[in-house]
C-alpha cells in the first residue's frame, strides 16, 4: 500500500482587489509516495513545495484533486494520529516549556496518559532537549525550537512524517544529527516525506525525489536512477604521465595531475582500457562510474521548463 | 469531506436554530419583564447625577432618555394604566441633558398638566419645565405658547396665559396668532372659539403624533360641547314656547328648522333624556366633554381615537 | 472528542493566567475596598446600594474587557503565528478548536468572577456588618453577568475566526454598547415604518441584549427576580451563544491558512 497517493491535488489562488486574478500555486499533482522510504520533495523556495504539504495537512483546502494518506482519504482527522508534521518555521506557544507543550500535543494526539511520560522523555532525549525541557519556549533559540518541531511531530510514533525544511536554522552537527533521525526512523520501518531545497541532504538521504517548480511536478525517480542514467561514463586515473596510444585512441581526453592522468572513457570501452594499460604495465589506480549530481540533473529540469516556458509564449 | 460536510450542516443548522430562539426568547421575555429600563432609568432621577453619568455624550442620552419617554407614556397609554408618575422626571432628564429639546417641552406641556388619567397631574411642574425651556431658549416662540397653553387648559388662569402669549409674540418670527391668542385671553378666555383656536395651533404645529391625538379628541370635545349647549338652549326655548319639555329632539329641530337631528362628530345623533337633559350616545368616546354625560357617569379609561 | 475540547479548553486557562490575566482581580480588589472604605466612614444610608452597584458594574466591566481583548485574539493569534499548524496536524477537528477555546475563555472568566464574586461580598460585609436573604439578588445578578460573558465571548472568538484583532475588538465593543441599549434599539425601531421597520426591528433583536441580563439595579434594590425570568435569561444566552458559536465554526472550517 502506498504511504501516500496524491490524486490531481491542485490549488488556485484569486489575487487582486476583486480577487479576480487567478495565480495558480499547484498544477494539479499525481504522486505516489511508496511505504518505508524517504521521500524528498525538491524545489526552490515557492514553488509550491508548502502548499502541497498544507494541502495534504487539511490546513488549506485544494481546488480540485484529492488525495489517500495510509489508505484513507487524506481529509479523515482520525488518520492524524498516525502522522506527523514539522512544519517550516515552526512556532509553538512560547508560555509553555518544552515537556508542557509535548504533553499538550500529546493529549491531542490521542497518546495514553500512561505512555505519554515515558514517550517525552525519550523524545526529549532523542532530540537532545532533555536538559531544558522546564524552559519556557519562548527562551529557545531557533535550533532548539527546530528540535522541539521535530519531538511533537514523532512524539506519538506515526507510521508517517512530514517535515517541511527539516534542517533549516540547525548547525552542521544539528543537520547530522537530523539527518541520522530520519535514517533511524526508515529502520523504524516509518516512510518520511520531506521537502527542501539543499540537494546534498536529498542526495544523502532520499530513496525518491520529486522536482517541483512553479507548481508543476518536472521530475520523478529513484535518486540512484536519476544521478546514473544520464552519462554511462567512467573515469579512468592511472599512475604515471605516460598516454598510451591505445588509451588516446579510447579518449581523447586525458589530463594529466601531477604523476597521475585522467581519462574519460564510455562504459562499454572499460575493457578494452583496463586490457591497454595492463598491457603496458602501467598501474591502475581507480575506476570510477560517473555520476552526475542531483544538482545538475536538478539545474537541467529547471532550465529545460523555462525553456518550453520561454518558447510556449 | 464528510466529517466536513457533517460539520458545516450542523453548525448551520445552529446557527439558524440560536438565532430563532434567541429572538422568540427575547420577546418572551420583554413581556414577563417589568419595564425595567424606565425604572432602571429612574433609580437616578436627578438629572445632575445623569448628566456626569453620560460622559459627555449628553445629546445621544438625551434621544435615548426621549425615546424611552415616548415609548414610556405610549406603553402606558396602551395599558390604559392611569397613572404616570414617572413622566415629569423623564422629561426633566432629557431637557436637562439637551435643553434644546423642543418636542420634549411640547409633550411636558400637553401630559404633564393634565389630570390623571389623561396626563400625569402636575401642572406645577410642567410650568417650571416650560420655564425652563424659555430660558435655555429665548427666541423659540412655541414655547411661550407652551407655557401659555398650561395656564390655560389647566389652571384656567386666562390673565397669565394672556401675559405669556403677549410676550411670546414679541419674539422675532412668532406666529401672528400669539398675538390673536393674547387679545382673546382678556376678553373671552373661557369661550369655545378661544379653546378650539388653542387646541387647532397645538394640533397644527405639532409633528409628534401622541401631541396630535390629544389635540384633536379635545377639539371634537369642544365641538361635542358646544352642541349639547346649543341643544340645551333650544330646548330652553321650546320649553318656555310650548310649556313643555320636547319628547324627541325632533321636535326641537323642527322648532328651530333645522333640516335634522345634530349628529356628534362620530356621526351619532344625541339623545335626549326623559328629564330634558342632552345625553351623548357614546360618551366613552369623547374623553374630554364636560357635556352631555349621564348623570352618573364615570369615566373608562383613556383611548384615542385615530384621526378619521 | 471531549476529551480533546478539554485539553484545549485547559489550556487556553493556562495561556490566560500565564498572559498574568488575573492580575486583574487586584486592580478590582483596590477599587472595591477604597469604595467600600470611603462609604462606609461617610455613612449615607446608601452603602450597600454603592457597593452593590459599583462592585457588580466593575465585575461586568472588568469581565467584559478581559472577555473581548483575549477572545479577540483567540484563533486570529494562532493563525497568525502559525501556531496552528501543529494542532491541526494532529486528530483535532476545527470545530472541536473553537469549542475548546471558548470554554476556555469562559472557564477564566468565570474563575475570575467566582474571586471578585468574594470580593464583593466582602466589601458588602464591611459596609452592612451584616448579610440578609435580599443579598441572593446579588447571586442571581452574578450569574447573569457570567451569561453576559459567555455571549461576549462566543462573539468575540466569531470576529476572531475571520476579522483581525483591531476590527475584532471594534465589532465586540460596537456591539456591546449597542446591545446595552438594546431595549431603546428597539423602541426607536417600533416609532419607524415600513422597510425600514422591518430591518430596524431585526437588527434590534439580533444585537446581543444586554440590557435584558442586567440586573445590577435590581440586585442594589434588593429586588425579586422571577424565576421564569432566570430560566428564560439563561435559555437565551445559551442559544445566542451556540449561534455565534456555530457562526465561528462555520467560518473556521472554510478558512485556509495562510
Amino acid at each position: 500500500m502506498a504511504a501516500i497517493e496524491i490524486l490531481g491535488l491542485e490549488k488556485t489562488y484569486r489575487v487582486g482587489f476583486w480577487r479576480k486574478r487567478p495565480k495558480r500555486a499547484l498544477q494539479p499533482l499525481h504522486l505516489t509516495v511508496e511505504d518505508g522510504e524517504i521521500f524528498g520533495f525538491l524545489g526552490p523556495n515557492g514553488a509550491g513545495k508548502t502548499t502541497t504539504l498544507k494541502m495534504l495537512m487539511g490546513l488549506v483546502f485544494p481546488t480540485a484533486g484529492t488525495a489517500r494518506i495510509l489508505g484513507h482519504e487524506w481529509t479523515d482527522p482520525e488518520v492524524k494520529a498516525q502522522i506527523g508534521f514539522l512544519p517550516e518555521q515552526p512556532y509553538f506557544y512560547d508560555y509553555l516549556t518544552a515537556h508542557e507543550l509535548l504533553d499538550y500535543y500529546g493529549q491531542l494526539s490521542g497518546v495514553p496518559a500512561k505512555d505519554r511520560k515515558r514517550r517525552i522523555e525519550e523524545v526529549l532525549a532523542l532530540v537532545g532537549l532533555t536538559d531544558i525541557k522546564g524552559v519556557q519556549l519562548r527562551k529557545f533559540s531557533k535550533g532548539m525550537l527546530q528540535r522541539a518541531g521535530i519531538a511533537q511531530a514523532i512524539l506519538h510514533n506515526p507510521r508517517l512524517v512530514f517535515f517541511d525544511e527539516p534542517m533549516s536554522g540547525l548547525d552542521p552537527l544539528g543537520r547530522r544529527e537530523v539527518r541520522d533521525l530520519m535514517e533511524q526512523l526508515k529502520h523504524e520501518g516509518k516512510t518520511v516525506f520531506f521537502s527542501t531545497h539543499i540537494l546534498s541532504d536529498a542526495e544523502a538521504l532520499c530513496d525518491r525525489v520529486a522536482i517541483i517548480h512553479q507548481g508543476e511536478l518536472r521530475g520523478v525517480g529513484a535518486v540512484e536512477d536519476l544521478t546514473s542514467s544520464v552519462q554511462g561514463k567512467v573515469e579512468i586515473v592511472w599512475q604515471g604521465t605516460q598516454i598510451p596510444a591505445s588509451m588516446k585512441a579510447l579518449s581523447p581526453d586525458c589530463h594529466i595531475t601531477g604523476d597521475t592522468v585522467r581519462a574519460v572513457i564510455s562504459e562499454s570501452q572499460q575493457d578494452a582500457a583496463i586490457d591497454a594499460l595492463r598491457r603496458e604495465r602501467i598501474r591502475l589506480i581507480a575506476i570510477t562510474p560517473l555520476r552526475t549530481s542531483l544538482e545538475a540533473y536538478f539545474v537541467e529540469k529547471l532550465q529545460s521548463s523555462q525553456k518550453t516556458a520561454g518558447s510556449s509564449t | 469531506m464528510t466529517a466536513r460536510k457533517r460539520t458545516t450542516i450542523v453548525a448551520a443548522l445552529g446557527l439558524v436554530v440560536g438565532m430563532t430562539a434567541s429572538m422568540l426568547l427575547l420577546r418572551h421575555i420583554d413581556q414577563i419583564r417589568p419595564r425595567a429600563t424606565i425604572a432602571d432609568a429612574l433609580y437616578i432621577s436627578s438629572p445632575k447625577i445623569i448628566r456626569r453619568a453620560s460622559l459627555g455624550f449628553d445629546g445621544l442620552m438625551a434621544c435615548i432618555y426621549w425615546t424611552r419617554t415616548v415609548q414610556y407614556f405610549g406603553h402606558r397609554h396602551f395599558l390604559r394604566s392611569g397613572s404616570y408618575n414617572e413622566l415629569a422626571p423623564l422629561l426633566e432628564i432629557t431637557t436637562a441633558l439637551d435643553p434644546h429639546m423642543i418636542p420634549a417641552y411640547q409633550f411636558g406641556a400637553s401630559f404633564l398638566a393634565p389630570r390623571p388619567p389623561n396626563g400625569a397631574g402636575e401642572p406645577v411642574r410642567a410650568i417650571e419645565l416650560m420655564k425652563y425651556g424659555i430660558e435655555h431658549n429665548p427666541d423659540n416662540w412655541r414655547l411661550y405658547y407652551d407655557l401659555g397653553f398650561v395656564y390655560y387648559t389647566e389652571l384656567k388662569d386666562y390673565k397669565r396665559a394672556g401675559e405669556v402669549f403677549e410676550e411670546g409674540s414679541k419674539v422675532p418670527d412668532a406666529h401672528p396668532f400669539l398675538k390673536i391668542l393674547a387679545a382673546q385671553m382678556a376678553e373671552h378666555g373661557a369661550d369655545y372659539s378661544t379653546a378650539r383656536m388653542l387646541w387647532t395651533a397645538t394640533y397644527e404645529s405639532s409633528h409628534e403624533s401622541n401631541i396630535r391625538q390629544n389635540a384633536l379628541e379635545h377639539l371634537r370635545a369642544i365641538r361635542v360641547d358646544e352642541d349639547v349647549t346649543m341643544l340645551q338652549a333650544a330646548i330652553e326655548r321650546f320649553r318656555q314656547n310650548n310649556g313643555r319639555l320636547p319628547t324627541s329632539l325632533w321636535e326641537v329641530a323642527a322648532a328651530e328648522h333645522l333640516r335634522g337631528i345634530p349628529l356628534d362628530p362620530d356621526g351619532n345623533p344625541y339623545e335626549l333624556s326623559l328629564d330634558g337633559q342632552v345625553l351623548v350616545a357614546k360618551p366613552d368616546d369623547f374623553p374630554f366633554i364636560t357635556k352631555g354625560l349621564p348623570p352618573d357617569y364615570k369615566p373608562a379609561p383613556p383611548k384615542f381615537h385615530s384621526p378619521s | 472528542m471531549n476529551a480533546r475540547i478539554g485539553h484545549i479548553a485547559s489550556n487556553t486557562f493556562r495561556e490566560a493566567v500565564r498572559d498574568r490575566v488575573l492580575y486583574n482581580l487586584i486592580a478590582f480588589a483596590l477599587l472595591l475596598s477604597g469604595a467600600a472604605i470611603l462609604v462606609g466612614q461617610i455613612s449615607i444610608d446608601i452603602e450597600r446600594l454603592v457597593v452593590v452597584d459599583l462592585g457588580l458594574t466593575a465585575v461586568s466591566l472588568f469581565g467584559i474587557v478581559i472577555a473581548i481583548f483575549i477572545g479577540i485574539g483567540l484563533v486570529s493569534k494562532e493563525i497568525e503565528k502559525r501556531t496552528l499548524y501543529t494542532v491541526l496536524s494532529r486528530p483535532v477537528r476545527r470545530w472541536e478548536f473553537i469549542v475548546g477555546k471558548f470554554l476556555g475563555l469562559a472557564g477564566t472568566l468565570v474563575v475570575n468572577t467566582f474571586f471578585m464574586a468574594i470580593g464583593v461580598f466582602g466589601a458588602l460585609l464591611y459596609v452592612t456588618h451584616k448579610f440578609s436573604a435580599a443579598d441572593a439578588s446579588i447571586l442571581i445578578a452574578l450569574y447573569f453577568i457570567i451569561l453576559e460573558f459567555l455571549i461576549v465571548c462566543a462573539l468575540a472568538l466569531l470576529f476572531s475566526s475571520f476579522s483581525t484583532p483591531l476590527l475584532s475588538a471594534i465589532f465586540a465593543f460596537s456591539l456591546f454598547v449597542i446591545g446595552s441599549f438594546a431595549e431603546d434599539l428597539r423602541g426607536f425601531a417600533a416609532m419607524t415604518h415600513g422597510f425600514t421597520r422591518w430591518i430596524a426591528t431585526a437588527a434590534a433583536y439580533l444585537v446581543p441584549n444586554f440590557s435584558v441580563l442586567n440586573v445590577i439595579s435590581a440586585a442594589a434594590h434588593e429586588q425579586h427576580l422571577s424565576a421564569q425570568l432566570i430560566l428564560q435569561n439563561t435559555f437565551y444566552a445559551l442559544f445566542y451563544t451556540a449561534m455565534a458559536l456555530c457562526g465561528a465554526v462555520l467560518i473556521f472550517e472554510r478558512r485556509n491558512l495562510k
